[in-house]
C-alpha cells in the first residue's frame, strides 16, 4: 500500500470503507459520529448524525443520514450490501458534546446528550454491541476509523488524541 | 414549510440592513474599548450549506476563541463573536496591557475580559436592533469556548437541520487598519424569527 486512503464523511452524511481505507469526519460538536465495524470482512461504516429523531423533521424529503433513527438503519443496510454480516457488526461512537455548558437550560440546546441517547437506543434495537464511546463533555472532536483495525481515533483541541 | 425557501432578494437586503445597524454599533463599542478606530465590512447575509459555514473562519477544524450568547425575546437566535488565536491575544494585549500566556490557553482574568468584550458587543448590537425593529431582545450571559470552528458553529445551526441543509447567517468582519484582526460576528436568527423581524419592519411575510 502506498498510502492510506481517507474517505471524508460530511455533516449528515454516511459512508463505508474497506481495504485499509480510513473514514473521517471533522468538527463534531453536538453531532455524533457513529461507526460500525465488521472485523472479519474488514469493512467500516461511519455516519455523522446531527439530530436525534426524524419525527421532528420539517423537510419535504428526509435526509436519512441526518437523524439517528434513520441514519443507523441506512448505514447497517449499506454495510450488509457491501458484504458485512449482521451478527459480526460492532459499534463505537464519539461526539454529543454541549459546546457551551451553561447555555443548556433550553431543551433544544441539549441536543448533544439527546443525540447520544438516541444512537444507543437504535443500536440496541439492532442488537449491535456498543464497544466503546467518547461522548458528552464540552469539546469538539474529529474522528477517524481505520477499516483495517477498527480502531477509532479521536482528536480534540483541549484533550489531545485518544484511541478507542 | 421552510421559511428560508421563500426569501426574496429584497428580504435579504432587509436582513443585511439589520446586520449593518447592529454591527455598526458594535464596532463603535469595540473601538471605544480599544481606544482606536475599528472598521467593519459591509455585512453579508447568506444561506450557507452547513458544511461550508466554518469556511469564513478558516475551516471546520480551525481553532477559534468563541464568545457565545443566546438571544432571547421576540426574535430569538444565536450570536457568536469568533476570533482566531493570534487576534485574541492581540485584543487581550491591547485591553489588559499584559502579555498573553501563549499556547496554554487563557487565564481566568483573560476569559473574564473576553466574556466582557462579548457582552459589550452583543449588547450594543442587540440594543440598536431592538430600537430599529421595536422588538424586545436581550442576550444571555456569555459563554466562552476555545475549540474547532465547526463544532462551535454547529451549536447555532442544529435547529436548521430539521428543515434543510443550510442556515441563514448575518456576518460582519471587524478590521483594524487593513488587518482583519478583531474578529467575526455571526448572528444566526432562529428559523421562526424571520416572520417577526419582517413583520416588525413592515415587510409582508407572504
Amino acid at each position: 500500500m502506498i498510502r492510506q486512503h481517507v474517505v471524508k464523511v460530511g455533516m449528515a452524511d454516511l459512508n463505508i470503507a474497506a481495504d485499509g481505507a480510513v473514514l473521517r469526519t471533522t468538527g463534531l460538536g453536538s453531532c455524533v459520529g457513529l461507526t460500525l465495524y465488521d472485523g472479519q470482512a474488514k469493512i467500516a461504516g461511519m455516519v455523522h448524525v446531527m439530530l436525534p429523531t426524524s419525527q421532528i423533521a420539517r423537510e419535504a424529503e428526509v435526509k436519512k443520514a441526518k437523524y439517528a433513527d434513520t441514519a443507523i438503519p441506512a448505514l447497517v443496510e449499506l454495510m450488509l450490501v457491501s458484504g458485512a454480516a449482521a451478527g459480526r457488526m460492532t459499534a463505537k461512537m464519539a461526539g454529543g458534546a454541549q459546546m457551551f455548558a451553561f447555555a443548556a437550560q433550553n431543551d433544544s440546546m441539549r441536543i448533544g446528550p439527546r443525540n447520544v441517547e438516541s444512537c444507543r437506543t437504535v443500536l440496541s434495537k439492532f442488537a449491535i454491541p456498543l464497544l466503546a464511546e467518547d461522548t458528552g463533555g464540552s469539546s469538539g472532536r474529529t474522528i477517524e476509523i481505520d477499516s483495517a483495525s477498527g480502531v477509532l481515533t479521536i482528536r480534540s483541541v483541549q484533550l489531545g488524541i485518544k484511541e478507542i | 414549510m421552510n421559511p428560508l425557501s421563500k426569501l426574496e432578494a429584497f428580504k435579504l437586503d432587509v436582513l443585511k440592513e439589520v446586520g449593518n445597524i447592529g454591527a455598526g454599533n458594535a464596532a463603535t463599542a469595540l473601538s471605544l474599548l480599544l481606544d482606536r478606530p475599528v472598521d467593519m465590512n459591509v455585512p453579508t447575509v447568506s444561506l450557507i450549506p452547513f458544511e461550508r459555514i466554518a469556511d469564513r473562519v478558516g475551516g471546520l477544524e480551525q481553532v477559534v476563541t468563541a464568545v457565545y450568547l443566546r438571544v432571547e425575546g421576540e426574535a430569538p437566535g444565536h450570536m457568536f463573536f469568533l476570533m482566531e488565536g493570534e487576534a485574541t491575544k492581540k485584543l487581550l494585549n491591547r485591553l489588559l496591557a499584559i502579555e498573553g500566556k501563549g499556547e496554554d490557553g487563557f487565564s481566568e482574568m483573560e476569559y473574564s475580559a473576553l466574556a466582557e468584550i462579548g457582552n459589550i458587543l452583543a449588547g450594543s448590537y442587540l440594543s440598536s436592533l431592538a430600537d430599529f425593529t421595536q422588538l424586545a431582545m436581550s442576550p444571555t450571559v456569555p459563554a466562552i469556548a476555545v475549540d474547532m470552528a465547526g463544532a462551535i458553529l454547529t451549536h447555532g445551526i442544529v435547529q436548521y437541520g430539521e428543515m434543510g441543509d443550510s442556515a441563514l447567517l448575518i456576518e460582519t468582519a471587524f478590521l483594524e487598519g487593513k488587518e482583519e484582526l478583531a474578529g467575526h460576528f455571526f448572528l444566526i436568527p432562529d428559523p421562526e424569527s424571520f416572520d417577526q423581524i419582517f413583520t416588525a419592519l413592515g415587510v409582508s411575510s407572504e
